[in-house]
């Protein structure tokens, strides 16, 4: 029973198992499995084993890991997971631009089915002919979702995927002895950075867009930028803060006549799937990401697939191998002229599309259409209630004027009224269950905080994460060092984050950590 | 055993509430007390201190007599060291001693509450010793040596002594002319830089990257347009530390306020007038370099008047290379860049989209008004 059933707020309190390293559990000898002996007929036939193997192959030492029973594993990542508050645990609206939705279980079936998990992916075509069928079948719904004309799986993210298509833009002016010339690609701030990062890897200069009064990308400003050293556009559309271009046609006509190529990121698709289509749009490339978009969890780095897609006359420059059908049987084609190459091994994250696949089947064209429409409706409505909440503002707004799938708002009045910051907001949202996320850097917009709450939480839920905000935006006007203090009833209390942004202190692996802080690794 | 400074310019904004623009000399003190003012600075400096209570016990507060800071200081029970004679009437010469003092003594962090003037006051007696932290308290702060609200003053001042912030970059002192501005002319001037503590936002986010240093960026910028400088091409570099990295990545001799010419590599002339300016560009070839000075954004006409309409109009607007750091630019929060040339018909020519440098091959279409 809900406690405080009127105000929607929770009596929550996180696990807290003051757990350790798992390296600081292990004990010397402890094992999970011990592998029986070999039987004599065995030995008498290849002696030890190892001795077998080449002498140059052998580690001298065993290698550093920690040693642990597996009920102690089992129980150390139980704990670990009470630690977190995951996609499934709470209501996860506040990792904005993630498209956070719920994955329907079932398609972790067919995922983690050994059908998929078993297959190895030097297996001959013969041998993987679903797995193919699946990899062409997802390929053909994408192509009429987007309106592109053939599309590849293997980079493994929505960065990788960017890059991709900044090989492609690369690889066609080098076609036509333009690539010394033109070297500038044009992106907008409220854009992922990730296309800004692709170009700039590629060696691309970058030329970044800032937003008009409204939030929009200014056509003016575009007509600025391009000039015969326009390479390409890459943008996204509807960008972070929830705003569709709807002067996006133009854009690309623009930078078409000065010669470029476009780009549409579409890790923002989850508002417009069925709606607008990156072909109508004048689009030359564009990726989805199956991950968010398309009900694979998002989250931790992995596994994932940013699917890029092409029009036909750029077909020619694809990484390979493309997944083709010849009326009989599916097979890998390695027969593309101008191909970059491979930008992964293999053909592609087969669990991540086999997901993808699943969902789109499941829902059909009427259900994506349906996903948007209550993920724009969700999010409008979000908004709203919002903007109620004393101290949050919505950057750009107008009466009347909708969102998309997410919004960037603004603690900015909050901070000037009482000194609580959006990083004080984001700890203090813990002592409720809630996640909560600000922004990425730069922060365009003061003191912001995205939500998205996508088509999978109902209206009573959205209601439970404003009355959270509300009542943290009271805290603030009231008692703002209880916001500033907090967490109180999550796992970990507040820490000291310089550490997170000095070198010489932070560590990513355990070995890491003892070197940095001078700590022997045999002890 | 933390040695902070603290001066209170007692007379900083009283000018503000009824309807003074600022309280510069004395006459206008007395006017603005007739008026009906009272003092603002020492209730701000309350609460920017307010937020060092914390380390209560392991700060010395050295300040000076009365409503100049030890008042303040012993409200909310500090130990207090105090310099100087008691006063009834304090004037910019008690808040340059204050300061050098202090200097000598050597503590760690000066705060201070005033506007311009007093920023100004401390900057000619202290240069870039420091560091300095300003609490808003003035009528006029074009200034960046102040922190958004007293609070925030506080905060800034705590990280630093805790060691949290290190990093300190330069903020230009600006000052205007008051007798001019009373009339409704505004005539900025850039004065120089005091050292304040740099507080990035830190965020825990694995999204979030650490935003590269202030220096690092302005070093990227250097090298974009020194890598693209044109043979026989004259560049006139105008003042401020973003500039100021362009001379110093090509090992030259520079003029951190003032206007400085280079052509293939050499310096021309160090610290320009407008009439040297313009004997020495005549009808050559030449690309001027500006970045926004203050934090208003003005990219001509604050701090660069040496940079006069005909200068500009011989240049070209397509000859201006703007350049800024995207801190600076996102600082604005949405609002132009701004041109104030003193001429409407050359800032008309000014206005509209122009291309920023920003960072190495990084590059901003940014608006320009005026």
């Amino acid at each position: 029973m809900l406690e405080n059933k009127k105000a929607k707020l929770r009596n929550f309190h996180q696990a807290h198992w003051d757990e350790p390293v798992i390296f600081e559990l292990s004990a010397k000898g402890a094992r999970g499995i011990l592998v029986p002996e070999a039987e004599e007929e065995i030995k008498a036939e290849v002696g030890d084993g190892i001795s077998r193997i080449p002498a140059h192959l052998r580690r001298k030492e065993p290698p550093a890991l920690p040693e642990l029973c597996q009920a102690q594993v089992l129980r150390h990542y139980l704990h670990l997971s009470q630690a977190t508050l995951g996609a499934d645990l709470n209501i996860e609206i506040g990792q904005g631009t993630c498209t956070i939705k719920y994955s329907p279980k079932i398609n972790e079936s067919f995922a983690t089915s050994s059908k998929v998990t078993e297959l190895h992916p030097f297996q001959a075509e013969g041998t993987v002919q679903g797995a193919l069928e699946i990899l062409y079948k997802t390929d053909m719904f994408l192509r009429e979702i987007s309106g592109l004309s053939r599309f590849v799986f293997q980079p493994g993210g929505g960065s990788h995927g960017l890059f991709a298509i900044a090989s492609m833009i690369r690889a066609y002016h080098e076609s036509r002895g333009e690539s010394g010339k033109r070297d500038e690609i044009i992106t907008t701030i409220f854009s992922h950075p990730s296309n800004a990062a692709a170009a700039a890897v590629k060696g691309f200069k970058v030329i970044t867009l800032y937003p008009d009064k409204d939030g929009y990308p200014d056509v003016d400003a575009l007509r600025e930028a391009v000039s015969d050293r326009t390479a390409g556009l890459m943008i996204t559309n509807p960008e972070d803060h929830g705003l569709f271009n709807s002067k996006i046609a133009e854009f690309t006509r623009i930078v078409h006549e000065a010669g470029g190529l476009c780009s549409y990121d579409q890790a923002n698709a989850n508002g417009i799937l069925g709606m607008t289509r990156a072909l109508e749009g004048g689009f030359d490339f564009c990726f989805f990401n199956l991950h968010k978009t398309f009900s694979s969890p998002h989250g931790c780095g992995g596994p994932a697939v940013g699917a890029v897609g092409v029009r036909k006359e750029f077909e020619q420059f694809l990484p390979v191998p493309l997944i083709d059908f010849d009326g009989e049987k599916y097979f890998l084609n390695y027969d593309v002229k101008n191909s970059i190459g491979k930008v992964r091994m293999f053909y592609g994250v087969l669990p991540v599309v086999a997901r993808a696949y699943a969902w789109i089947m499941s829902l059909g064209e009427e259900g994506l259409k349906e996903v948007a429409r209550i993920a724009v409706l969700n999010n409008n409505y979000l908004m709203r209630n919002i903007s109620k909440i004393r101290g949050a503002t919505i950057p750009y707004d107008a009466p009347g004027k909708h969102r998309l799938e997410q919004v960037r708002y603004s603690w900015e009045k909050l901070t000037k009224d009482t000194g609580v910051t959006t990083e004080d907001v984001q700890r203090r949202m813990c002592d409720f269950g809630m996640h909560y996320w600000t922004s990425h850097h730069p922060w365009i917009i003061p003191e912001p905080f995205t939500l998205e709450p996508t088509e999978s939480y109902s209206k009573e839920e959205l209601d439970e994460y404003v009355a959270a905000l509300k009542q943290v935006s009271e805290e603030a006007y009231t008692d703002p060092e209880k916001v500033k203090n907090a967490p109180y009833n999550s796992c970990i209390h507040k820490i000291d984050p310089s550490l997170l942004d000095d070198p010489k202190k932070w560590a990513i692996t355990w070995r890491s950590y003892l070197k940095k802080h001078g700590k022997d690794i045999d002890a | 055993m933390h040695k902070v400074g603290l001066i209170v310019n007692p007379i900083a904004g009283m000018g503000g509430k009824v309807g003074l623009k600022g309280t510069d000399g004395s006459e206008i003190v007395a006017l603005a007390r007739k008026l009906g003012a009272t003092a603002e600075a020492p209730f701000r400096a309350l609460q920017a201190l307010k937020e060092l209570e914390i380390l209560k016990d392991s700060i010395e507060i050295i300040t000076c007599p009365g409503a100049m800071g030890e008042s303040v200081a012993k409200k909310w029970g500090f130990k207090v060291g105090i310099i100087g004679p008691a006063k009834e009437e304090t004037s910019a010469e008690d808040t340059r001693q204050a300061a050098s003092e202090m200097m000598k003594l050597q503590i760690e962090l000066l705060l201070f509450a005033g506007g311009d003037g007093t920023a100004r006051d401390i900057y000619s007696s202290i240069k870039d010793s420091g560091p300095v932290i300003g609490i808003p308290a003035g009528v006029k702060m074009h200034s960046s040596i102040f922190a958004l609200n007293p609070k925030r003053a506080g905060e800034l001042a705590l990280l630093y002594l805790t060691g949290k912030v290190k990093e300190l970059r330069e903020a230009e002192v600006m000052d205007i002319d008051e007798e001019l501005f009373r009339k409704g002319v505004v005539s900025a001037r850039l004065y120089g830089y005091l050292k304040i503590p740099f507080e990035r936002r830190y965020v825990q986010n694995v999204k979030a990257a650490t935003p590269p240093s202030e220096k690092y960026e302005q070093e990227a910028i250097a090298a974009e347009v020194v890598e693209n400088m044109e043979q026989d091409c004259i560049y006139v570099v105008g003042p401020g530390t973003t500039t100021r990295q362009i001379m110093q990545l090509l090992g030259l001799d520079y003029s951190l306020l003032g206007v400085d010419v280079v052509s293939n590599g050499k310096l021309l002339a160090k610290d320009v007038s407008e009439k040297q300016l313009l004997e020495i560009i005549d009808d050559k070839r030449s690309k001027l370099i500006v970045t926004p000075i203050g934090g208003q954004g003005y990219i001509l006409g604050r701090g660069n008047q040496q940079l006069s309409p005909r200068i500009i109009k011989k240049i070209g607007k397509d000859n201006i290379i703007v350049i800024s750091t995207k801190d600076k630019l996102h600082s604005l929060k949405g609002a132009p860049l701004l041109v104030d040339s003193g001429d409407g018909e050359v800032d008309e020519m000014l206005a509209g989209y122009i291309k920023v440098i920003t960072g190495y091959k990084e590059y901003a279409i940014y608006l320009v008004a005026f």
